[in-house]
């Protein structure tokens, strides 16, 4: 099919979408929040090594613990999601395929975020 | 998926060696990309002998000496021969850069000469640039007022004007944008580094009204955040900008607007 559409139509597209800033924000303050989380998440999971199941279970399900846990794991699966959707947007150019890898994402996403929710709330309470 | 391999008609052949010039006792090799798509064959390496005692110190000097004593069949775009035109745009030694200005003795061994990465390829050097430009046209690139112009010029501090300082200064080359890897996978929708830097130089312009409509225009996860900050742009800038600095001072007013 000859096409007729001058450069500029094609440029100008769609227009513009008037977000994205949200996502910039978001995962500039998710890697802060990390930065600082990580270290201190890992050095307390690395402390409890040998300490055995009774040990660990207890500290996960104690208030510094569970918050913590919860803390981290909520930045690192949203800086994920995020980071995901990026890649997938910059490489993947059918549009189903990248519907389908963009949902997938959000959903394994937001399920991995939730079986940390129910498993420290399962040992906190 | 991304593209990672050539389609067979583009893959690039080993083309001609041609032979010394005649009394020539110092030579420089230059490996250069041919193609001709009236031809119907495949792109392919031609490889020059260059007399350097009668040829003059830049690349483009080069390309001059092959296409007026060796093979008048070479085309490429040259206009100011003194990097303000940014035609001569070209990929030397595996880095964009402009011919004009890149010397012939930067470079060791064979010196080797395509086209712009990632753009239509017109004839051997010179790239198809209708997209670049048309991204160009779309950010606006001159003055937008509403009020009244006055009777003598758009006035501007000292201070504001030296905010154009390292935007002001782009040849339009397209030297970063083709040298951009997100701009390669993306150029349909990402505006990329040049058209970017251009727009942060209206955007940063004490005098000109439109600057909410242009950051509005930008809002978009494709024209302007396929930025990732790889840089490319500035390292191969032959004029030494930095159109990443500027994306960034985009990036931080759409924030600053938010907040």
């Amino acid at each position: 099919m000859t096409d007729f559409r001058t450069p500029l139509s094609k440029v100008r597209g769609l227009g513009s979408a008037r977000s994205g800033v949200g996502h910039f924000i978001g995962q500039r303050i998710s890697a802060i929040a990390l930065v600082v989380l990580m270290p201190i998440f890992l050095f307390s999971i690395a402390s409890n090594v040998g300490g055995g199941y009774e040990e660990t279970t207890a500290f996960l399900g104690s208030p510094f613990g569970a918050i913590l846990t919860l803390l981290a794991m909520t930045a690192a699966l949203y800086h994920m999601r995020l980071g995901l959707q990026t890649v997938v947007e910059d490489y993947i150019h059918k549009p189903a395929t990248k519907a389908v890898l963009l949902i997938g994402n959000t959903l394994i996403c937001a399920g991995l975020w939730l079986a940390v929710l129910y498993s420290v709330l399962a040992l906190a309470s | 998926m991304v593209q990672l391999t050539l389609p067979k008609n583009s893959q690039v052949k080993k083309g001609r060696t041609w032979p010394k010039p005649e009394g020539a006792t110092k030579t420089r090799a230059f490996k250069v990309y041919r193609y001709d798509p009236d031809s119907g064959e495949n792109p392919r390496w031609d490889t020059y002998e260059v007399d350097m005692d009668r040829c003059g110190p830049m690349v483009l000097d080069a390309l001059f000496f092959i296409k007026n004593e060796i093979d008048t069949t070479l085309a490429f775009r040259r206009s100011c021969r003194e990097g303000i035109c940014g035609s001569c745009s070209m990929n030397i030694g595996g880095r964009n850069t402009i011919a004009c200005t890149a010397g012939i003795d930067e470079y060791k061994g064979t010196v080797t000469i395509a086209p712009l990465p990632h753009q239509p390829v017109i004839k051997d050097l010179v790239p198809d640039l209708t997209n670049f430009y048309a991204q160009l046209t779309s950010i606006q690139p001159y003055l937008q007022t509403d009020t009244p112009t006055p009777q003598g010029e758009w006035r501007q501090s000292i201070e504001d004007r030296e905010k154009l300082d390292g935007l002001y200064e782009c040849i339009l080359c397209a030297s970063c944008s083709t040298a951009c890897p997100s701009y390669w996978w993306n150029s349909d929708k990402y505006l990329g580094p040049a058209a970017l830097l251009q727009a942060y130089r209206w955007i940063a312009d004490s005098r000109d009204e439109a600057t909410g409509d242009r950051l509005d225009d930008l809002e978009d996860p494709f024209k302007l955040y396929r930025c990732h900050t790889i840089m490319n742009c500035a390292q191969v800038c032959p004029k030494g900008l930095n159109p990443a600095e500027a994306i960034g001072k985009i990036k931080e007013l759409l924030v600053e607007r938010q907040a």
